[in-house]
């Protein structure tokens, strides 16, 4: 089966079945007698898994055996699967970018229904490769050291548990924060489910750990506002925005807060949700970390007016207090970043069915946390506005969630959370209380079992989405309380529940920041907003950027248990980098060929990383490989063809597309 | 064994059985990712694309088109990432102003507009792939075949047929 032309390259094609995902639509055996009979090609096989051993062992046994010198795999996505056929072919003694993929899978079988086509596709796919492949070089991997700092931004339960694990093992952590205090929404919840433990009891001491642990600067109030550079070594810009009270100096005596000049806190309390009230001067919540209060110079007299008596100051022994604080901008290079930058719940009055913020008794489920919680407001009492306690209470589930007109995706917590909720309102204030659900969602250990004990505490189930919240009454019965109206889908018929209060279950959402922090960072999100992993299975907390890792809820909605799993894990992805000192990178960079160069400077506007550069003394454009990231706009703009680009030349491209167009 | 024939691609197929060949040129990030996301999806849809990945929709060469058409395809895609999602910054912008000019130029070529097609498909999008492909290859089976290599064979016999070899 030898053939000649094409360079005189010798060239070796492999054929994959993937088992029946590419066999049962693509005739993978006439795909490798076609490619047999291509230029260049000295052999052409078809095997059943050629990412199994036997399949990269068969290319390695073939480059030896036939003196191959370029590899086509028709497979897979290369995505999946290059660095596999790469190393294979590596293995085998030839340089590792002798070879390409063709990808018959996700492009063809699993996409067309028409065998015949997707076959002849797979041919013209394989034909397109063969040529391109014969004018593949051999290149160098570049090697890039890892900066061993690692940078968290986003200071939940997520990026509390990764900057712990990283600084545990001996590395330096920077954990960036936009409040105050770390924590986020776990230091909020009073219980979590299905364990009933205290959220404080649980994370407050990991906050406190993170404060004490020399590995780790933390930075509250704190922005990311730029980030250069690339894996092993980015450079962030943190904008650290003033507190007013000095950090070091500060011990947290909240001596200023009793001598501020407002006697009463009468500003809404942010941590509260605006349910309970702060002074100017205020700590976000009794075990904020770092123990440090705040001005907000938004409500301050002193920054209002520039004549308050300035009490505050004058208590602290310490002089912490400092009107002139400045923002201040930090600059600091890491290996690698981990965003956990969380979620932020369903603003409930988008669904005007429910009555949020019309009717005074309708709540959504965080306010409800606060409100159960003994530090909360109302110091765990459920109350409504008039100071009564509530009889019966409704929680409706799937705001804002498995609903087409809002979020079509399942919020995941608010099943487990609305039963946790149901048992607190019980305990705390002995109401009856009703669950409006579409489907109970309980997988998780122990939560069906929790399901099962809030069914034997006598909470309410009604099977129905919840079409109104209404307090027009009609019966005397509903008078003066609000209406549930919804159809009880098991009993077959509509339902109006009179109650004093309602809790909505509200969904998790991306942050309403979350477009400008993936640009910022230059990774994906999917439909709807979260941040895009690279694989949804295998690389769940990577992204498409080296280096870049997720954790917790910016990823998806998840749970404490699954939140924290993941902050390991990503912490873990971090190390293995910062371990192992350098990381591999595609030598897919540009270069000038000088001789070819008129000097016109096109190219050089062109970079959006300022790689290229003038030689004045040549006259010719130089590109600098350390800087170029490989995109080749450069290469596309250089109008006398003088800048080649390595794994995408002109050359290659043009081979492959009239491969894929003519035999 | 080195010359073995291959079916004839669809250069001048009979009336109604027409099948257009469609080059697509995606970027690596966003829109080759969302055609995997299809895949793994497994939506359906028509057989006509075959995709050369591109790192960055900024590394297509206007070049690379007209070739396309000059070999016989019957429409050119060219994917890249949403207006401020580039993987490289800026590359698909660039692509954009690339693909306006030639836009114009491929008119004067007498190539029908929709035949030529740039979208942003970022790489959640599997579905959009899908409809965007099924999309172009209706509106260019509609056009029938561009046979722009038969139209330059044409051409350059005519040319000969006025000006004879001496």
């Amino acid at each position: 089966m030898e053939s000649k032309t094409n360079g005189g390259a010798r060239i070796g094609v492999y054929v994959c079945h993937c088992g029946s995902n590419i066999a049962a639509q693509v005739d993978v055996k006439a795909v490798a007698e076609y490619a047999s009979a291509l230029p260049g090609v000295v052999l052409s096989k078809d095997y059943k898994y050629m990412c199994s051993d036997p399949g990269q062992e068969m290319i390695k046994q073939d480059i030896k055996d036939h003196r191959l010198d370029r590899v086509v795999v028709a497979s897979c996505s290369p995505l999946l699967h290059e660095h596999t056929f790469r190393t294979a072919t590596s293995d085998g003694g030839l340089n590792p970018y002798l070879f390409h993929m063709v990808n018959i899978r996700e492009h063809d079988s699993w996409v067309h229904e028409d065998r015949a086509a997707a076959t002849e596709k797979a041919k013209d796919l394989v034909r397109a490769a063969v040529r391109r492949v014969a004018l593949h070089t051999a290149l160098e991997t570049r090697r890039v050291p890892i900066h061993p700092d690692v940078l968290i931004v986003g200071g939940g339960i997520a990026g509390i548990h990764a900057a712990l694990t990283v600084a545990k093992a001996g590395k330096k952590v920077y954990l960036v924060e936009k409040d105050a205090t770390i924590g986020g929404h776990m230091a909020r919840f009073d219980k979590t489910f299905p364990t009933l433990d205290c959220a404080a009891c649980i994370l407050t001491p990991k906050m406190s750990e993170v404060r004490a642990h020399p590995n780790i600067t933390l930075w509250t109030l704190s922005d990311v506002v730029k980030v250069d550079g690339s894996v092993g070594n980015f450079q962030v810009t943190v904008r650290r925005r003033p507190r007013y009270v000095v950090e070091d100096l500060c011990v947290g005596c909240l001596e200023c807060i009793k001598a501020c000049v407002f006697k009463e806190a009468k500003f809404p309390d942010e941590f509260n949700l605006g349910l309970g009230k702060r002074k100017p001067v205020y700590m976000p919540f009794p075990q904020a970390v770092p123990q440090v209060v705040l001005i907000d110079p938004n409500t301050c007299i002193e920054f209002k007016t520039g004549k308050c008596k300035k009490t505050c100051a004058a208590a602290c022994d310490r002089n912490a207090i400092d009107f002139k604080q400045a923002e201040q901008v930090e600059t600091v290079t890491v290996g690698t970043i981990m965003l956990s930058t969380g979620f932020q719940v369903f603003d409930a009055v988008r669904d005007p069915r429910y009555r949020y913020k019309q009717i005074p008794e309708v709540y959504t489920a965080l306010e409800i946390e606060r409100m159960v919680t003994a530090s909360g407001p109302t110091a765990g009492e459920i109350v409504m506005k008039d100071g009564r306690h509530p009889k019966r209470v409704a929680i409706i589930h799937c705001v804002g969630s498995r609903d087409e007109r809002t979020n079509r995706y399942c919020s995941r917590v608010c099943c487990m959370y609305s039963l946790k909720l149901a048992h607190l309102i019980k305990e705390h204030s002995g109401a009856e209380v009703y669950n409006f659900y579409i489907d109970m969602r309980t997988p998780g250990k122990g939560y069906e079992e929790f399901y099962d004990r809030l069914l034997g505490e006598g909470v309410h189930f009604i099977r129905g989405r919840v079409a109104e919240v209404t307090d027009v009454a009609e019966t005397p019965e509903e008078k003066g309380r609000i209406v549930v109206r919804a159809e009880d889908t098991l009993a077959g018929v509509v339902r109006r529940v009179p109650v004093d209060m309602v809790v909505l279950s509200v969904g998790l959402e991306p942050r309403a920041d979350s477009a400008e922090v993936r640009r910022l960072f230059n990774i994906s999100c999917a439909t709807g907003g979260f941040f895009l992993e690279r694989h949804p299975k295998l690389a769940p907390v990577n992204t498409a950027t080296d280096g870049i890792f997720l954790a917790g809820c910016c990823q998806g909605p998840k749970d404490i248990p699954d939140t924290v799993a993941q902050a390991g894990a990503a912490a873990a992805e971090a190390l293995m980098l910062v371990m192992k000192g350098h990381v591999e990178i595609e030598p897919n960079t540009a270069h000038v060929v000088e001789s070819d160069c008129s000097g016109c400077k096109s190219c050089i506007g062109l970079c959006p990383y300022t790689a290229i550069s003038f030689d004045e003394e040549k006259k010719k454009a130089v590109i600098n490989e350390a800087l170029c990231k490989g995109c080749g706009t450069c290469v596309a703009a250089c109008p006398s063809g003088s800048i080649v680009q390595n794994l995408f030349t002109d050359g290659e491209i043009f081979e492959e597309i009239e491969g894929v167009l003519n035999g | 064994m080195a010359n073995a024939v291959q079916p004839a691609p669809a250069a001048a197929p009979a009336a109604g059985a027409f099948e257009p060949k469609i080059v697509a040129i995606f970027c690596n990030w966003c829109t080759y990712t969302a055609a995997d996301l299809a895949g793994t999806s497994r939506m359906k849809y028509a057989p006509n694309t075959r995709v050369v990945r591109v790192m960055c929709s900024g590394r297509v060469d206007p070049q690379f088109v007209l070739d396309a058409f000059a070999r016989g395809a019957d429409g050119v895609l060219i994917g890249g990432c949403h207006p401020g999602d580039c993987h490289y910054i800026e590359g698909n912008y660039k692509c954009l102003r690339r693909a306006r000019l030639l836009r114009r130029m491929l008119g004067d070529l007498g190539i029908e507009a929709d035949r030529f097609r740039l979208e942003w498909i970022s790489a959640s999008e599997g579905d959009k792939v899908q409809k965007v492909v099924n999309e172009m290859v209706e509106q260019v089976r509609a056009l029938g075949p561009l046979n722009l290599p038969g139209r330059l064979r044409d051409a350059d016999r005519e040319m000969e047929g006025a000006h004879p070899a001496p």
